[in-house]
């Protein structure tokens, strides 16, 4: 087994020697996700350039994360997948190639690969409309979808916390 | 080969050699079944007895009110839902504390939806139950609005002795005075006091009848001995009703044949606790209050959780800033070092410690959270390793978090 405890050893070395790891100092776009409440945060940071054909890429990437080992995993392979892509095709980077290129993540780990390509989502978006461009589609799809669930996380812990706050007060 | 240092004690320990020693005859050539009527089976009788007094005399119980289990998990399903069921004609209302562990919790809230109603008291910072609160809360003559005319009058306190997360030890003398009193100023409406000691017993003092407790469980492998055997202490004339039906083994109230290897293990890491408790709680203690001062100097924004001084001699709990619990842990172990969080990512059910959020964390602080129970085997030089080690994790962490404070 190509495995350390629950992780691969892909996850173990990222976990170990995060890539692209840190703030970045005035960056172009930064993706901002995860909920502290439940554990996971997670802020990606990203620097635009041109390649030599003039297409737009993600020259720089960083990150900051506060998680577990699969977050920390999550967000370092992410940088390595997006790092010199053009921006359309760091947008098509989804929670499969996070999953496959760590060898895999135990079953109920899986959440954080998908935390990771919305990271870079965000980055990529906050970017965009920044700088007053035009939201692709899928895009702007996908953000709804990531301000939905957010807004579901907010709603369901409140009301845990609530309960747990009243708890306390008896 | 790699340092390897145990730091996880309250999860499990290994066996003593002194009870792997002592269990081995009882596999292969003292086998028999305790209810065989051969010379095999009273062998192996005999001996069952002869551990059943030995696990008795560490609590200062008889060895008749003693029946063995497989695990405190049994033992805390059979106390709760033994004697819920045996007076639920009577009496259907239960007091636990929100510390548990899940069994208890679990096994409540089963209750609840069989009829009972379930009162979780609260505690304080540190983890502690106010006896005032348990006080409060009894209610030997209350009439039931049930329609089938059980009165909800309670029949059941159920307080652990030492909390198995925070290390706190609870008031359990007081508690079972109050219940004690009750129960003299109301003989008709018996209230039963049941403790959870798996994380006590061997470790600190227990004596049943000056803490007037009623049942109390514990398990072997909590003491150095081996996996698969319990107990649960039932006073002599406290009826409850058996989960398992079948043989009639243990009185009637545990069918199952005996484990005789693994009691004979518990019994033998009972004598040695009775005979080393006090030397070994001094020096673990020592160890422990070294790790914690240790703890709380090197890294800034470290908290301890659980009472300074009411808890267990081998642990201790922290919450830092702005790192996740499982990172540590993986952390720690890549450097040899085996400790346990309260943090939602290490469970299965994603949610941090309902432990940790009772004594006022709030979620992120309770995924910050670092647990270090030490053992019979933790030496200074491990303490010292430690110490040397964890404080570069969390600085390594901190500084892949954002919440880091910045300059």
């Amino acid at each position: 087994m190509n495995k350390i405890g629950l992780y691969t050893k892909k996850v173990i070395e990222h976990f170990k020697n995060p890539h692209n790891m840190g703030r970045m100092k005035n960056p172009d776009g930064i993706g901002k996700v995860g909920n502290i409440i439940c554990g996971d945060v997670m802020w990606l940071y990203i620097k635009v350039g041109k390649d030599k054909k003039g297409r737009e890429i993600i020259k720089n990437i960083k990150f900051e994360t506060f998680g577990c080992v699969a977050a920390l995993a999550t967000s370092s392979v992410i940088t390595d997948l997006a790092k010199g892509k053009t921006i359309e095709e760091a947008l098509k980077i989804n929670r499969n190639d996070v999953v496959k290129s760590l060898g895999g993540l135990p079953p109920i780990k899986l959440h954080c690969s998908v935390l990771a390509a919305d990271a870079l989502t965000e980055a990529i978006y906050d970017y965009l409309s920044k700088n007053k461009r035009e939201i692709p589609k899928e895009l702007r799809e996908t953000r709804q979808r990531i301000e939905k669930e957010k807004k579901e996380i907010e709603e369901r812990y409140k009301e845990w916390i609530k309960i747990e706050e009243e708890m306390h007060k008896k | 080969m790699k340092k390897r240092i145990y730091l996880d004690y309250a999860a499990t320990t290994p066996v003593d050699p002194k009870v792997k020693k002592a269990m081995l005859p009882y596999l292969s050539q003292k086998f028999g079944n305790t209810m065989s009527l051969h010379s095999f089976g009273q062998e192996a009788r005999e001996t069952l007895e002869e551990s059943r007094k030995t696990v008795a005399d560490l609590i200062k119980a008889k060895a008749k009110e003693i029946i063995f289990t497989s695990s405190a998990t049994e033992s805390n399903n059979l106390a709760l839902k033994g004697i819920a069921l045996a007076n639920r004609e009577k009496s259907r209302h239960i007091i636990i504390s929100p510390i548990e562990h899940p069994c208890i919790m679990e096994s409540a809230k089963f209750l609840e939806t069989q009829g009972f109603e379930i009162t979780r008291l609260k505690v304080d910072k540190y983890g502690l139950v106010d006896p005032g609160d348990v006080k409060k809360a009894i209610n030997p003559i209350r009439k039931s609005s049930i329609s089938n005319g059980a009165r909800k009058n309670t029949i059941l306190v159920s307080i652990m002795h030492a909390n198995n997360e925070i290390g706190t030890i609870e008031p359990i003398e007081e508690i079972g005075k109050i219940i004690k009193e009750s129960n003299i100023q109301h003989p008709e409406s018996r209230i039963y006091f049941h403790t959870d000691a798996a994380q006590s017993f061997g470790k600190i003092p227990i004596d049943v009848n000056k803490m007037n407790i009623d049942l109390l469980s514990a398990s072997s492998h909590k003491l150095y001995g081996p996996k698969g055997a319990a107990c649960l202490f039932i006073r002599e004339g406290v009826k409850i009703t058996p989960i398992l039906h079948g043989g009639g083994h243990e009185g009637g109230l545990r069918s199952s044949t005996v484990n005789v290897p693994a009691i004979v293990g518990f019994a033998e890491a009972a004598r040695i606790c009775e005979r080393e408790m006090r030397r070994e709680a001094e020096k673990l203690t020592k160890l422990r209050d070294k790790l914690i001062k240790g703890v709380l100097e090197k890294i800034d924004g470290s908290h301890l959780n659980g009472h300074p001084k009411k808890r267990l001699p081998n642990n201790a709990n922290f919450w830092f800033e702005f790192v996740e619990g499982e990172s540590m842990v993986i952390q720690l172990d890549l450097l040899g070092v085996a400790s346990s969080t309260g943090s939602a990512c290490s469970s299965a059910k994603l949610e941090p410690s309902h432990v940790l959020l009772a004594i006022g964390l709030k979620p992120q602080e309770a995924h910050g959270s670092l647990r270090l129970t030490l053992g019979r085997w933790t030496k200074e030089s491990e303490i010292r390793y430690l110490l040397k080690v964890l404080p570069e994790v969390i600085k390594k962490l901190r500084k892949i978090s954002p919440f880091k404070k910045h300059e």
